[in-house]
Protein backbone atom coordinates (compact mmCIF):
# COMPACT_ATOMS: atom_id res chain seq x y z
CA UNK A 1 0.00 0.00 0.00
CA UNK A 2 1.60 3.62 -1.24
CA UNK A 3 1.38 6.14 1.67
CA UNK A 4 3.29 9.26 -0.39
CA UNK A 5 2.22 11.33 2.39
CA UNK A 6 4.20 9.70 5.40
CA UNK A 7 6.67 7.97 2.51
CA UNK A 8 9.59 9.82 4.11
CA UNK A 9 8.74 10.22 8.21
CA UNK A 10 11.78 8.53 9.76
CA UNK A 11 12.04 6.31 12.83
CA UNK A 12 13.45 8.82 15.13
CA UNK A 13 10.87 11.22 14.68
CA UNK A 14 12.97 13.98 13.23
CA UNK A 15 12.31 15.62 9.87
CA UNK A 16 14.74 15.52 6.98
CA UNK A 17 16.95 18.30 6.10
CA UNK A 18 17.55 19.45 2.86
CA UNK A 19 20.35 17.38 1.73
CA UNK A 20 18.11 14.18 3.37
CA UNK A 21 14.96 15.28 1.79
CA UNK A 22 16.74 15.63 -2.18
CA UNK A 23 18.47 12.43 -1.49
CA UNK A 24 15.23 10.49 -0.77
CA UNK A 25 13.57 12.51 -4.04
CA UNK A 26 12.58 15.61 -2.67
CA UNK A 27 12.16 18.76 -4.72
CA UNK A 28 12.13 16.58 -8.17
CA UNK A 29 8.17 17.60 -8.37
CA UNK A 30 9.23 21.60 -8.17
CA UNK A 31 11.90 20.96 -11.16
CA UNK A 32 9.32 19.21 -13.07
CA UNK A 33 6.05 21.95 -12.15
CA UNK A 34 8.29 24.61 -13.28
CA UNK A 35 8.68 23.10 -16.84
CA UNK A 36 4.92 22.85 -17.23
CA UNK A 37 2.01 25.30 -17.65
CA UNK A 38 0.54 26.92 -14.58
CA UNK A 39 -2.90 26.10 -15.80
CA UNK A 40 -2.09 22.44 -16.83
CA UNK A 41 -0.58 21.95 -12.73
CA UNK A 42 -3.98 22.91 -12.10
CA UNK A 43 -5.75 20.80 -14.54
CA UNK A 44 -4.07 17.93 -13.25
CA UNK A 45 -5.25 18.17 -9.76
CA UNK A 46 -8.79 18.93 -10.90
CA UNK A 47 -8.63 15.34 -12.65
CA UNK A 48 -6.68 14.12 -9.39
CA UNK A 49 -10.20 14.37 -7.89
CA UNK A 50 -7.85 15.76 -4.62
CA UNK A 51 -10.80 17.32 -2.01
CA UNK A 52 -10.18 19.47 0.96
CA UNK A 53 -8.73 18.07 3.69
CA UNK A 54 -9.47 20.69 6.21
CA UNK A 55 -13.08 19.44 6.98
CA UNK A 56 -14.93 21.43 3.96
CA UNK A 57 -14.30 18.79 0.87
CA UNK A 58 -14.03 21.17 -1.53
CA UNK A 59 -12.49 20.32 -5.06
CA UNK A 60 -8.81 21.81 -4.73
CA UNK A 61 -8.40 22.42 -9.00
CA UNK A 62 -11.81 24.02 -9.03
CA UNK A 63 -10.39 26.30 -6.26
CA UNK A 64 -7.61 27.27 -8.03
CA UNK A 65 -9.31 27.64 -11.46
CA UNK A 66 -11.40 30.41 -9.67
CA UNK A 67 -8.63 32.79 -9.71
CA UNK A 68 -9.45 34.78 -12.72
CA UNK A 69 -6.16 34.61 -15.55
CA UNK A 70 -6.23 38.68 -15.65
CA UNK A 71 -6.26 39.11 -11.37
CA UNK A 72 -5.02 41.84 -9.93
CA UNK A 73 -1.16 40.72 -8.70
CA UNK A 74 -0.13 40.10 -5.62
CA UNK A 75 -2.11 36.94 -5.80
CA UNK A 76 -1.59 34.90 -2.29
CA UNK A 77 -1.49 30.93 -1.21
CA UNK A 78 -2.23 30.87 2.32
CA UNK A 79 -1.75 27.56 4.03
CA UNK A 80 -3.89 27.01 6.80
CA UNK A 81 -2.07 25.19 9.38
CA UNK A 82 -4.26 26.44 12.20
CA UNK A 83 -5.55 23.03 13.52
CA UNK A 84 -7.54 23.65 16.09
CA UNK A 85 -10.65 21.43 15.11
CA UNK A 86 -11.12 19.19 19.00
CA UNK A 87 -9.66 15.87 18.20
CA UNK A 88 -7.22 16.55 14.77
CA UNK A 89 -3.87 16.45 14.96
CA UNK A 90 -2.78 14.93 11.35
CA UNK A 91 -1.35 18.47 10.30
CA UNK A 92 0.73 18.37 13.00
CA UNK A 93 2.74 15.19 12.21
CA UNK A 94 3.52 17.00 8.54
CA UNK A 95 4.45 19.96 9.58
CA UNK A 96 7.08 18.47 12.72
CA UNK A 97 8.07 15.87 10.37
CA UNK A 98 8.33 16.65 6.68
CA UNK A 99 8.22 20.41 6.87
CA UNK A 100 10.35 20.23 3.42
CA UNK A 101 7.50 18.68 1.63
CA UNK A 102 5.18 21.21 2.97
CA UNK A 103 7.70 24.22 1.59
CA UNK A 104 8.02 22.08 -1.93
CA UNK A 105 4.14 21.68 -1.65
CA UNK A 106 3.48 25.47 -1.21
CA UNK A 107 6.02 26.27 -4.35
CA UNK A 108 4.60 24.34 -6.59
CA UNK A 109 0.87 25.59 -5.31
CA UNK A 110 1.78 28.86 -5.68
CA UNK A 111 3.25 28.58 -9.47
CA UNK A 112 0.09 26.33 -10.47
CA UNK A 113 -1.68 30.03 -9.04
CA UNK A 114 0.89 32.33 -10.13
CA UNK A 115 1.00 33.59 -6.48
CA UNK A 116 3.98 36.09 -5.45
CA UNK A 117 3.63 35.28 -1.66
CA UNK A 118 2.72 32.55 0.70
CA UNK A 119 1.68 32.70 4.08
CA UNK A 120 1.87 29.81 6.20
CA UNK A 121 -0.37 30.57 9.46
CA UNK A 122 0.43 27.95 11.95
CA UNK A 123 -1.11 27.94 15.60
CA UNK A 124 1.45 28.94 17.93
CA UNK A 125 0.92 25.87 20.17
CA UNK A 126 2.75 24.08 17.39
CA UNK A 127 6.26 25.04 18.49
CA UNK A 128 8.01 22.44 17.03
CA UNK A 129 6.30 22.83 13.66
CA UNK A 130 7.16 26.42 13.32
CA UNK A 131 11.06 25.62 14.10
CA UNK A 132 10.80 23.31 11.76
CA UNK A 133 9.36 24.86 9.04
CA UNK A 134 11.49 28.07 10.07
CA UNK A 135 14.62 25.75 9.35
CA UNK A 136 13.02 24.01 6.16
CA UNK A 137 12.54 27.20 4.63
CA UNK A 138 16.13 28.75 5.44
CA UNK A 139 17.29 25.94 3.55
CA UNK A 140 15.00 26.28 0.40
CA UNK A 141 15.85 29.71 0.14
CA UNK A 142 20.03 29.05 0.45
CA UNK A 143 18.86 26.60 -2.36
CA UNK A 144 17.35 28.89 -4.64
CA UNK A 145 13.60 27.05 -4.50
CA UNK A 146 12.34 30.34 -2.84
CA UNK A 147 12.93 33.90 -3.73
CA UNK A 148 13.48 35.54 -6.80
CA UNK A 149 14.25 33.33 -10.52
CA UNK A 150 13.70 29.93 -9.01
CA UNK A 151 15.79 27.84 -10.72
CA UNK A 152 15.75 29.80 -13.72
CA UNK A 153 12.44 29.94 -14.25
CA UNK A 154 11.68 33.52 -14.06
CA UNK A 155 9.27 32.90 -11.18
CA UNK A 156 9.85 34.72 -8.08
CA UNK A 157 7.96 33.66 -4.65
CA UNK A 158 8.04 35.05 -1.34
CA UNK A 159 6.92 32.56 2.01
CA UNK A 160 6.09 33.87 5.70
CA UNK A 161 5.62 31.79 8.51
CA UNK A 162 2.70 33.31 10.50
CA UNK A 163 2.11 31.97 13.91
CA UNK A 164 -1.32 32.88 15.33
CA UNK A 165 -2.00 34.51 18.77
CA UNK A 166 -4.76 31.71 19.35
CA UNK A 167 -8.70 31.18 18.42
CA UNK A 168 -10.60 28.48 16.56
CA UNK A 169 -12.29 30.56 14.46
CA UNK A 170 -8.60 31.83 12.87
CA UNK A 171 -9.15 28.56 11.01
CA UNK A 172 -12.27 29.96 9.52
CA UNK A 173 -11.01 30.47 6.05
CA UNK A 174 -11.55 34.20 5.59
CA UNK A 175 -11.25 35.25 9.44
CA UNK A 176 -7.55 33.81 9.36
CA UNK A 177 -6.88 36.30 5.95
CA UNK A 178 -8.22 38.73 8.52
CA UNK A 179 -6.26 37.76 10.81
CA UNK A 180 -2.96 38.02 8.52
CA UNK A 181 -3.82 41.51 8.04
CA UNK A 182 -3.51 42.37 11.83
CA UNK A 183 -7.14 42.92 12.48
CA UNK A 184 -9.43 41.76 14.93
CA UNK A 185 -10.45 37.86 13.33
CA UNK A 186 -13.62 37.70 12.25
CA UNK A 187 -15.08 36.29 9.21
CA UNK A 188 -15.77 37.79 6.63
CA UNK A 189 -19.28 38.06 4.52
CA UNK A 190 -19.48 36.00 1.18
CA UNK A 191 -19.24 37.22 -2.20
CA UNK A 192 -16.89 38.16 -2.66
CA UNK A 193 -15.04 34.87 -2.94
CA UNK A 194 -11.78 35.02 -1.74
CA UNK A 195 -10.36 33.95 -5.15
CA UNK A 196 -11.00 37.50 -6.12
CA UNK A 197 -10.84 39.54 -3.20
CA UNK A 198 -8.65 38.09 -0.56
CA UNK A 199 -5.69 39.05 1.85
CA UNK A 200 -5.34 42.93 1.46
CA UNK A 201 -8.35 42.92 -1.51
CA UNK A 202 -6.24 40.53 -3.66
CA UNK A 203 -7.13 36.88 -4.92
CA UNK A 204 -6.03 34.17 -2.58
CA UNK A 205 -6.69 30.61 -1.98
CA UNK A 206 -6.66 29.21 1.45
CA UNK A 207 -5.94 25.10 1.55
CA UNK A 208 -5.52 23.05 4.42
CA UNK A 209 -1.40 21.76 5.11
CA UNK A 210 -2.65 17.82 4.10
CA UNK A 211 -4.65 18.96 0.82
CA UNK A 212 -1.11 20.93 -0.78
CA UNK A 213 0.88 18.26 0.47
CA UNK A 214 -1.04 15.45 -1.97
CA UNK A 215 0.02 18.54 -4.96
CA UNK A 216 4.01 17.37 -5.31
CA UNK A 217 3.02 14.03 -5.45
CA UNK A 218 0.28 14.57 -8.25
CA UNK A 219 2.17 16.27 -10.21
CA UNK A 220 5.37 13.88 -10.34
CA UNK A 221 2.91 10.73 -10.49
CA UNK A 222 0.19 11.76 -12.47
CA UNK A 223 -3.93 12.15 -11.41
CA UNK A 224 -4.41 8.64 -12.61
CA UNK A 225 -1.84 7.31 -10.54
CA UNK A 226 -3.87 9.40 -7.52
CA UNK A 227 -7.05 8.15 -8.18
CA UNK A 228 -5.74 4.67 -8.27
CA UNK A 229 -4.83 5.45 -4.23
CA UNK A 230 -7.75 5.56 -2.66
CA UNK A 231 -11.29 2.86 -2.92
CA UNK A 232 -13.56 5.61 -3.55
CA UNK A 233 -14.35 8.04 -6.31
CA UNK A 234 -12.08 10.50 -4.95
CA UNK A 235 -8.32 10.81 -4.78
CA UNK A 236 -5.57 9.70 -2.62
CA UNK A 237 -4.88 8.47 0.31
CA UNK A 238 -5.64 9.91 3.90
CA UNK A 239 -4.32 10.51 6.92
CA UNK A 240 -6.66 9.23 9.37
CA UNK A 241 -6.90 9.50 12.96
CA UNK A 242 -7.56 7.41 15.78
CA UNK A 243 -8.10 8.30 19.17
CA UNK A 244 -9.75 7.85 22.86
CA UNK A 245 -9.55 4.55 24.83
CA UNK A 246 -8.42 2.48 21.68
CA UNK A 247 -5.17 0.67 21.48
CA UNK A 248 -3.47 2.00 19.16
CA UNK A 249 -4.38 5.76 18.85
CA UNK A 250 -2.43 7.49 16.50
CA UNK A 251 -2.10 8.39 12.50
CA UNK A 252 -2.78 6.03 10.03
CA UNK A 253 -1.97 7.20 6.18
CA UNK A 254 -4.71 5.00 4.20
CA UNK A 255 -6.70 5.01 1.04
CA UNK A 256 -9.22 7.32 1.07
CA UNK A 257 -12.58 4.89 1.58
CA UNK A 258 -11.27 2.65 3.78
CA UNK A 259 -13.93 1.35 6.15
CA UNK A 260 -14.10 3.09 9.52
CA UNK A 261 -14.06 -0.74 11.13
CA UNK A 262 -10.47 -0.97 9.26
CA UNK A 263 -9.28 1.74 11.43
CA UNK A 264 -10.76 0.91 14.74
CA UNK A 265 -10.09 -2.63 14.67
CA UNK A 266 -6.95 -3.62 12.29
CA UNK A 267 -5.34 -0.25 12.65
CA UNK A 268 -6.08 1.27 16.30
CA UNK A 269 -6.22 -2.35 17.50
CA UNK A 270 -9.58 -1.98 18.75
CA UNK A 271 -10.75 -1.22 21.91
CA UNK A 272 -9.19 -1.56 25.47
CA UNK A 273 -10.20 -4.43 27.44
CA UNK A 274 -12.74 -3.60 29.36
CA UNK A 275 -14.37 -0.78 27.13
CA UNK A 276 -16.42 -0.90 23.97
CA UNK A 277 -16.96 1.50 21.58
CA UNK A 278 -20.49 3.12 21.90
CA UNK A 279 -20.07 5.74 19.31
CA UNK A 280 -17.82 8.05 17.72
CA UNK A 281 -16.82 11.50 16.38
CA UNK A 282 -15.29 10.50 12.80
CA UNK A 283 -14.02 13.96 11.51
CA UNK A 284 -13.45 16.29 14.93
CA UNK A 285 -15.77 18.21 17.18
CA UNK A 286 -17.66 19.56 14.11
CA UNK A 287 -18.62 16.38 13.32
CA UNK A 288 -21.80 14.37 14.16
CA UNK A 289 -21.80 10.82 15.90
CA UNK A 290 -22.25 7.53 14.06
CA UNK A 291 -23.09 4.99 16.03
CA UNK A 292 -21.88 1.12 15.92
CA UNK A 293 -24.36 -0.19 13.46
CA UNK A 294 -22.41 2.61 10.96
CA UNK A 295 -19.36 1.22 11.53
CA UNK A 296 -18.90 -0.34 8.11
CA UNK A 297 -19.22 2.80 6.55
CA UNK A 298 -16.36 3.60 3.98
CA UNK A 299 -14.44 6.80 5.42
CA UNK A 300 -15.07 9.07 2.45
CA UNK A 301 -16.75 12.26 1.49
CA UNK A 302 -19.58 10.87 0.01
CA UNK A 303 -20.28 8.04 1.79
CA UNK A 304 -19.87 9.61 5.76
CA UNK A 305 -22.96 11.78 4.71
CA UNK A 306 -25.41 8.64 3.72
CA UNK A 307 -24.82 8.02 7.51
CA UNK A 308 -25.63 11.29 8.56
CA UNK A 309 -22.51 12.54 9.28
CA UNK A 310 -19.24 13.88 7.54
CA UNK A 311 -15.32 13.22 7.14
CA UNK A 312 -14.46 16.53 8.46
CA UNK A 313 -10.54 16.19 8.97
CA UNK A 314 -11.18 12.44 9.54
CA UNK A 315 -9.41 12.30 12.88
CA UNK A 316 -11.83 9.52 14.73
CA UNK A 317 -12.38 9.94 18.63
CA UNK A 318 -14.32 6.62 20.18
CA UNK A 319 -17.21 7.37 23.08
CA UNK A 320 -16.42 4.30 25.19
CA UNK A 321 -19.01 3.10 27.52
CA UNK A 322 -17.52 4.15 30.42
CA UNK A 323 -18.16 8.04 29.76
CA UNK A 324 -21.27 9.97 29.63
CA UNK A 325 -22.69 11.22 25.99
CA UNK A 326 -24.18 14.31 27.74
CA UNK A 327 -20.68 14.65 29.56
CA UNK A 328 -19.16 14.51 26.65
CA UNK A 329 -21.60 17.23 24.70
CA UNK A 330 -21.61 19.43 27.19
CA UNK A 331 -17.48 19.47 26.97
CA UNK A 332 -18.21 20.28 23.15
CA UNK A 333 -20.28 22.89 23.14
CA UNK A 334 -17.99 24.79 25.89
CA UNK A 335 -15.75 24.31 23.35
CA UNK A 336 -18.02 26.07 21.03
CA UNK A 337 -19.34 28.29 22.98
CA UNK A 338 -16.24 29.77 24.15
CA UNK A 339 -14.29 30.13 20.72
CA UNK A 340 -17.69 31.68 18.96
CA UNK A 341 -16.34 34.88 18.22
CA UNK A 342 -19.17 36.61 19.28
CA UNK A 343 -19.87 38.57 15.84
CA UNK A 344 -23.62 36.92 15.61
CA UNK A 345 -26.41 36.69 17.76
CA UNK A 346 -27.46 33.10 17.96
CA UNK A 347 -24.18 31.95 17.80
CA UNK A 348 -23.22 34.27 20.67
CA UNK A 349 -25.85 33.72 22.81
CA UNK A 350 -26.84 30.17 22.11
CA UNK A 351 -23.95 28.40 22.35
CA UNK A 352 -23.77 29.38 25.89
CA UNK A 353 -26.98 28.88 26.73
CA UNK A 354 -26.87 25.57 25.23
CA UNK A 355 -23.77 24.91 27.45
CA UNK A 356 -25.36 25.91 30.49
CA UNK A 357 -28.52 23.79 29.88
CA UNK A 358 -26.38 20.53 29.09
CA UNK A 359 -24.53 21.37 32.20
CA UNK A 360 -27.73 21.32 34.16
CA UNK A 361 -28.88 18.21 32.80
CA UNK A 362 -25.54 16.43 33.62
CA UNK A 363 -25.92 17.83 37.25
CA UNK A 364 -29.56 16.18 37.53
CA UNK A 365 -31.01 19.67 37.58
CA UNK A 366 -32.40 19.28 33.87
CA UNK A 367 -36.00 19.70 33.16
CA UNK A 368 -37.95 17.76 30.72
CA UNK A 369 -38.37 20.69 28.86
CA UNK A 370 -34.79 21.07 28.41
CA UNK A 371 -34.25 18.47 25.79
CA UNK A 372 -36.83 20.75 23.85
CA UNK A 373 -34.93 23.72 23.86
CA UNK A 374 -31.76 22.07 23.09
CA UNK A 375 -33.85 20.53 19.97
CA UNK A 376 -34.58 24.45 19.13
CA UNK A 377 -31.32 25.31 18.95
CA UNK A 378 -30.40 23.12 16.76
CA UNK A 379 -32.27 24.09 14.18
CA UNK A 380 -31.93 27.88 14.58
CA UNK A 381 -27.76 27.65 14.87
CA UNK A 382 -28.04 25.43 11.62
CA UNK A 383 -26.88 26.38 8.45
CA UNK A 384 -27.88 29.68 6.80
CA UNK A 385 -28.77 31.27 10.47
CA UNK A 386 -25.45 32.68 11.41
CA UNK A 387 -22.52 34.44 9.63
CA UNK A 388 -20.28 31.48 9.53
CA UNK A 389 -20.01 27.79 9.59
CA UNK A 390 -18.78 27.40 13.34
CA UNK A 391 -22.31 27.52 15.28
CA UNK A 392 -23.77 25.03 12.11
CA UNK A 393 -20.46 23.05 13.17
CA UNK A 394 -21.12 23.19 16.84
CA UNK A 395 -24.55 21.47 16.02
CA UNK A 396 -23.60 18.75 14.36
CA UNK A 397 -23.01 16.86 17.56
CA UNK A 398 -25.64 18.26 19.61
CA UNK A 399 -28.13 17.53 17.27
CA UNK A 400 -27.10 13.99 16.46
CA UNK A 401 -26.70 13.68 20.29
CA UNK A 402 -30.24 14.32 21.03
CA UNK A 403 -31.11 11.72 18.28
CA UNK A 404 -29.03 8.95 19.58
CA UNK A 405 -28.89 9.63 23.12
CA UNK A 406 -32.01 10.44 23.58
CA UNK A 407 -32.62 7.63 26.16
CA UNK A 408 -29.59 8.76 28.40
CA UNK A 409 -30.94 12.27 27.96
CA UNK A 410 -34.32 11.62 29.30
CA UNK A 411 -33.03 9.53 32.19
CA UNK A 412 -30.71 11.98 33.56
CA UNK A 413 -33.61 14.66 34.22
CA UNK A 414 -36.27 11.58 35.32
CA UNK A 415 -33.77 10.36 37.41
CA UNK A 416 -32.25 13.94 38.37
CA UNK A 417 -28.46 12.36 38.29
CA UNK A 418 -25.88 11.03 36.13
CA UNK A 419 -25.41 7.43 35.98
CA UNK A 420 -21.86 7.62 34.67
CA UNK A 421 -21.12 10.21 37.73
CA UNK A 422 -18.84 8.02 39.61
CA UNK A 423 -16.65 7.92 36.30
CA UNK A 424 -16.48 12.06 36.46
CA UNK A 425 -14.11 14.26 37.76
CA UNK A 426 -10.84 11.83 37.96
CA UNK A 427 -8.32 10.18 36.14
CA UNK A 428 -10.51 7.62 33.94
CA UNK B 1 5.65 42.70 38.11
CA UNK B 2 4.37 45.90 38.77
CA UNK B 3 7.42 47.42 37.17
CA UNK B 4 6.28 46.09 34.03
CA UNK B 5 3.28 49.22 34.25
CA UNK B 6 5.56 51.72 35.11
CA UNK B 7 8.44 50.82 32.94
CA UNK B 8 8.39 51.94 28.84
CA UNK B 9 9.45 49.57 26.49
CA UNK B 10 13.30 49.23 26.45
CA UNK B 11 14.91 50.99 23.37
CA UNK B 12 16.06 47.14 22.22
CA UNK B 13 12.36 46.01 21.60
CA UNK B 14 11.14 49.11 20.51
CA UNK B 15 13.82 48.83 17.29
CA UNK B 16 12.63 45.36 17.12
CA UNK B 17 8.67 46.52 16.96
CA UNK B 18 9.62 48.98 14.68
CA UNK B 19 11.55 46.64 12.19
CA UNK B 20 8.90 44.43 11.94
CA UNK B 21 6.19 47.02 11.67
CA UNK B 22 8.42 48.06 8.47
CA UNK B 23 8.86 44.87 7.08
CA UNK B 24 5.23 43.41 7.18
CA UNK B 25 3.26 43.94 3.85
CA UNK B 26 1.28 46.08 5.92
CA UNK B 27 2.63 47.41 8.99
CA UNK B 28 -0.21 46.47 11.45
CA UNK B 29 0.05 43.07 10.13
CA UNK B 30 2.95 42.73 12.92
CA UNK B 31 1.04 43.23 15.69
CA UNK B 32 0.60 40.10 16.85
CA UNK B 33 4.08 39.41 16.38
CA UNK B 34 4.85 42.46 18.22
CA UNK B 35 2.78 41.95 21.23
CA UNK B 36 4.09 38.19 21.59
CA UNK B 37 7.96 39.80 21.54
CA UNK B 38 6.66 42.01 24.40
CA UNK B 39 4.72 39.10 26.63
CA UNK B 40 8.34 37.42 25.76
CA UNK B 41 10.34 40.20 27.58
CA UNK B 42 7.64 40.93 30.20
CA UNK B 43 5.55 38.05 30.37
CA UNK B 44 2.25 39.98 29.72
CA UNK B 45 1.17 43.08 27.84
CA UNK B 46 0.21 46.04 30.15
CA UNK B 47 -1.78 48.88 29.30
CA UNK B 48 1.24 51.13 29.22
CA UNK B 49 3.17 48.94 26.74
CA UNK B 50 -0.01 48.36 24.86
CA UNK B 51 -0.24 51.76 23.70
CA UNK B 52 3.40 52.04 22.70
CA UNK B 53 2.91 49.20 20.28
CA UNK B 54 -0.01 50.44 19.19
CA UNK B 55 1.84 54.26 18.56
CA UNK B 56 4.95 52.31 16.96
CA UNK B 57 3.10 50.30 14.28
CA UNK B 58 0.34 52.46 13.48
CA UNK B 59 -2.91 51.67 14.97
CA UNK B 60 -4.98 53.18 17.82
CA UNK B 61 -4.74 51.62 21.12
CA UNK B 62 -8.54 50.51 20.60
CA UNK B 63 -7.81 48.30 17.66
CA UNK B 64 -5.15 46.75 18.88
CA UNK B 65 -6.54 45.62 22.01
CA UNK B 66 -9.20 44.53 20.53
CA UNK B 67 -6.89 42.38 18.33
CA UNK B 68 -4.74 41.64 22.27
CA UNK B 69 -7.59 40.43 23.75
CA UNK B 70 -9.16 38.32 21.18
CA UNK B 71 -6.25 35.97 21.25
CA UNK B 72 -6.30 32.87 23.56
CA UNK B 73 -2.04 33.02 24.00
CA UNK B 74 -2.12 37.19 24.48
CA UNK B 75 -2.25 37.49 28.35
CA UNK B 76 -3.13 41.17 28.99
CA UNK B 77 -2.60 40.26 32.99
CA UNK B 78 0.27 39.45 34.91
CA UNK B 79 1.26 35.11 34.89
CA UNK B 80 3.73 33.67 36.75
CA UNK B 81 6.97 32.35 35.70
CA UNK B 82 5.75 29.13 34.19
CA UNK B 83 2.40 28.93 32.33
CA UNK B 84 0.89 25.44 32.28
CA UNK B 85 -1.88 25.04 29.26
CA UNK B 86 -4.13 21.72 30.41
CA UNK B 87 -5.97 20.65 27.17
CA UNK B 88 -9.73 20.67 28.17
CA UNK B 89 -10.83 19.38 25.02
CA UNK B 90 -12.84 16.12 24.10
CA UNK B 91 -10.01 13.81 23.80
CA UNK B 92 -8.50 14.65 26.94
CA UNK B 93 -11.66 15.29 28.74
CA UNK B 94 -12.81 11.40 27.92
CA UNK B 95 -8.81 10.16 28.51
CA UNK B 96 -9.51 11.77 32.49
CA UNK B 97 -8.29 15.65 31.97
CA UNK B 98 -10.12 15.78 35.46
CA UNK B 99 -7.80 14.07 37.23
CA UNK B 100 -4.80 15.99 36.00
CA UNK B 101 -6.86 18.90 36.80
CA UNK B 102 -7.99 17.90 40.73
CA UNK B 103 -4.45 17.26 40.85
CA UNK B 104 -2.98 20.50 39.65
CA UNK B 105 -4.82 21.99 42.02
CA UNK B 106 -3.83 19.89 44.84
CA UNK B 107 -0.37 20.33 44.64
CA UNK B 108 -0.41 23.65 43.76
CA UNK B 109 -3.47 25.23 44.85
CA UNK B 110 -4.03 26.69 42.01
CA UNK B 111 -7.75 26.40 39.90
CA UNK B 112 -7.66 26.82 35.83
CA UNK B 113 -7.15 30.88 35.20
CA UNK B 114 -4.86 31.20 38.66
CA UNK B 115 -1.53 31.50 39.66
CA UNK B 116 0.22 30.17 42.23
CA UNK B 117 0.76 32.94 45.40
CA UNK B 118 4.99 32.53 44.75
CA UNK B 119 4.19 33.38 41.27
CA UNK B 120 5.97 30.54 39.68
CA UNK B 121 2.89 28.85 38.17
CA UNK B 122 -0.17 30.16 36.13
CA UNK B 123 -2.94 27.31 35.33
CA UNK B 124 -4.98 28.15 31.86
CA UNK B 125 -7.31 25.95 30.20
CA UNK B 126 -5.97 25.24 26.38
CA UNK B 127 -8.06 23.88 23.36
CA UNK B 128 -7.24 20.64 21.88
CA UNK B 129 -3.27 20.54 21.50
CA UNK B 130 -3.01 18.19 18.64
CA UNK B 131 -1.71 16.14 20.85
CA UNK B 132 -4.77 13.25 21.10
CA UNK B 133 -3.27 10.53 20.75
CA UNK B 134 -1.52 10.58 23.44
CA UNK B 135 -4.51 12.37 25.83
CA UNK B 136 -4.46 13.65 28.35
CA UNK B 137 -2.00 16.58 27.25
CA UNK B 138 -0.55 20.24 28.53
CA UNK B 139 1.97 22.30 27.45
CA UNK B 140 4.05 24.28 30.42
CA UNK B 141 5.12 27.40 28.54
CA UNK B 142 6.93 25.80 24.90
CA UNK B 143 7.27 22.04 26.20
CA UNK B 144 4.46 19.79 25.68
CA UNK B 145 3.76 16.72 27.09
CA UNK B 146 1.23 13.44 26.52
CA UNK B 147 -0.05 11.00 28.27
CA UNK B 148 -0.61 12.42 31.63
CA UNK B 149 -1.08 10.13 34.72
CA UNK B 150 -0.57 11.20 38.43
CA UNK B 151 3.22 9.58 38.34
CA UNK B 152 4.22 11.54 35.46
CA UNK B 153 2.87 14.80 36.27
CA UNK B 154 4.05 15.09 39.47
CA UNK B 155 7.98 14.30 37.54
CA UNK B 156 6.49 16.92 35.11
CA UNK B 157 5.67 19.60 38.18
CA UNK B 158 9.12 18.62 39.71
CA UNK B 159 10.85 19.96 37.08
CA UNK B 160 9.60 23.40 36.90
CA UNK B 161 9.70 23.70 40.66
C1 LIG C 1 -14.78 27.54 12.63
C2 LIG C 1 -13.96 26.92 11.55
C3 LIG C 1 -12.67 26.47 11.83
C4 LIG C 1 -11.88 25.92 10.82
N1 LIG C 1 -10.62 25.50 11.14
C5 LIG C 1 -9.83 24.99 10.16
C6 LIG C 1 -8.49 24.58 10.44
O1 LIG C 1 -8.01 24.69 11.58
N2 LIG C 1 -7.74 24.08 9.43
C7 LIG C 1 -8.23 23.98 8.15
O2 LIG C 1 -7.52 23.55 7.26
N3 LIG C 1 -9.48 24.34 7.86
C8 LIG C 1 -10.29 24.85 8.82
N4 LIG C 1 -11.57 25.26 8.51
C9 LIG C 1 -12.00 25.16 7.10
C10 LIG C 1 -11.52 26.38 6.32
O3 LIG C 1 -12.50 27.40 6.43
C11 LIG C 1 -11.32 26.10 4.83
O4 LIG C 1 -12.44 25.46 4.34
C12 LIG C 1 -10.11 25.22 4.55
O5 LIG C 1 -8.95 25.73 5.12
C13 LIG C 1 -9.93 25.13 3.05
O6 LIG C 1 -8.86 24.27 2.73
P1 LIG C 1 -9.09 22.90 1.96
O7 LIG C 1 -10.02 23.18 0.81
O8 LIG C 1 -7.72 22.53 1.50
O9 LIG C 1 -9.67 21.95 2.93
C14 LIG C 1 -12.39 25.80 9.51
C15 LIG C 1 -13.68 26.22 9.25
C16 LIG C 1 -14.47 26.77 10.24
C17 LIG C 1 -15.85 27.22 9.91
S1 LIG D 1 -21.37 31.86 13.74
FE1 LIG D 1 -20.29 32.29 15.67
S2 LIG D 1 -18.12 32.23 15.09
FE2 LIG D 1 -19.30 32.47 13.16
S3 LIG D 1 -19.44 34.68 12.83
FE3 LIG D 1 -21.25 34.11 14.03
S4 LIG D 1 -20.59 34.48 16.17
FE4 LIG D 1 -18.74 34.38 14.93
S1 LIG E 1 -8.28 16.84 22.89
FE1 LIG E 1 -6.59 17.24 24.21
S2 LIG E 1 -4.94 17.21 22.81
FE2 LIG E 1 -6.65 16.92 21.49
Amino acid sequence: MEKPLTAMLQPDGQPLDMAGYERAGGYQALRKALTMQPEAITAEVKRSKLRGRGGGGFSTGRKWEAVPHDAPRPRYLVVNADEMEPGSFKDRLLLEQTPHQMIESVIISAFAIQAEIAYIFVRAEYVRSLSALARALAEAQARGYVGADILGSGFALTIHVHASGGRYICGESSALLTALEGRRPLPRSRPPRSAQSGLWGKPSVVNNVETLCCVPHIVERGADWFLGLSRCADGGTKLFGMSGRVKRPGLYELPLGTPLIEILEEHAAGMQDGYQCRAVLPGGASTAFVMREDFYVAMDYDAVKTVGSGLGTGNVMALDDRRCPIGLLRNLEHFFAQESCGWCTPCRDGLPWVERILAAIEAGEGEPEDIETLARHVDFLGPDFTFCDLAPGAMQPLGSGLKYFRAEFEQHVNEKRCPWHESAGGWA
Amino acid sequence: MLTAEAEPLDAALRAQIADLAQHAEFSRAACTDALKLVQKRYGYVSDRHLDEVAALIGMTPAELDGVATFYNLIFRRPVGRHVILLCDSNVCWVMGEAGARAQIRERLGILPGETTADGRFTLLPIVCLGHCDHAPAMMVDDDQYGDLNPERLEAILDRYA
